[in-house]
């Protein structure tokens, strides 16, 4: 990369509190909006991240992916549950809330002293990669990573196939349920008026 | 002064915990998901930074990363088609009201 050091560690230092801050909202803001819009800051911030650490490639597909399809998807699925309720208080919560916290920042110590202490065996990077990210990216690809790439294709088809069967609104007429068939489900499905009767109308 | 691994590593330990501190105790089931989207945004940022200061010849870990971006991406989907599948039963998005499966 051609800028200068200074400018890459101040950006660095820069995108790493921005992002922190963004994900410490995420978790604590109590509007779950806030929380969507603050999620895509950190995909933001880890995509400038990337392309700090030379890889062009992946940053570009984190701000497609996670900025254009998964943000865009969780603030779909706030659209959809869109119901506002006040959780009930339960008793005892707080408890488990410091204990994750202590465990947490316990986890938090244990990771940094583990790579403060390792010495690790760093090389310079190589300027005859960096330059060609997405050629080697490629390659490897269609060469030594072609099965879990294939598989990945699959995934993805099994994905989308589960999500619609998930999340679609199935009515099932009656002259279909009286058949009896060995992939009929032991429970029925739900009237339609009930079901809209629940989704808060 | 440089960008070092150790600086990379420990943003990346720490957004783990925010991650794991959110997975644990919140209670909207879909902040639940983004909390599951920063663990596995720690884990590629570790991935690149292992990427670029230990394999900067072949970088395979930016080819992990590319699979990790694949995985996130079908499991929000089907994460989410679950969430949207299960406030419809149960008319709450309430991760204390789960409770199908106690007995």
């Amino acid at each position: 990369m051609n800028i200068a050091e200074g400018v890459q560690v101040v950006s660095f230092f820069i995108l790493s509190a921005t992002m922190l801050a963004a994900a410490l909202g995420v978790v604590l803001l109590s509007n779950i909006v806030y929380s969507a819009f603050l999620l895509g800051g950190v995909f933001m911030s880890m995509a400038g991240i990337y392309l700090l650490l030379n890889a062009d490639f992946v940053a570009a597909a984190q701000v497609l992916i996670y900025v254009g399809a998964i943000n865009v998807l969780i603030l779909f699925a706030i659209m959809l549950v869109n119901k506002r309720e006040d959780f009930s208080e339960l008793p005892g919560r707080w408890i488990r809330k410091i204990s994750t916290a202590v465990v947490c920042a316990g986890l938090f110590v244990l990771l940094g002293a583990m790579v403060i202490v390792t010495p690790w065996a760093i090389e310079p990077p190589s300027t005859a990669v960096v330059r060609e990210t997405t050629v080697v990216i490629g390659k490897h690809l269609f060469s030594d990573f072609l099965l879990p790439f294939e598989l990945a294709s699959v995934l993805l088809l099994m994905a989308m196939v589960g999500a619609i069967i998930l999340a679609r609104r199935d009515f099932i007429p009656e002259q279909i349920q009286e058949r009896e068939t060995a992939l009929t489900l032991p429970e029925r499905p739900r009237e339609l008026d009930a079901l809209e009767g629940g989704t808060g109308k | 002064m440089d960008i070092q691994l150790q600086y990379c590593l420990l943003i990346a330990a720490g957004l783990f915990c925010i991650g794991i501190y959110g997975l644990i105790t919140s209670r909207n089931a879909v902040r639940v998901l983004m909390s599951i989207e920063l663990l596995l945004n720690a884990v590629n940022l570790n991935l690149m930074a292992f990427s670029n200061f230990l394999d900067s010849d072949e970088i395979k870990g930016q080819v992990f990363t590319v699979f990790v971006l694949t995985v996130a991406a079908a499991e929000a989907a089907v994460g989410l088609a679950i969430v949207l599948a299960i406030y419809r039963n149960r008319d709450t998005v309430d991760m204390e009201q789960f409770n199908l499966l106690k007995w």
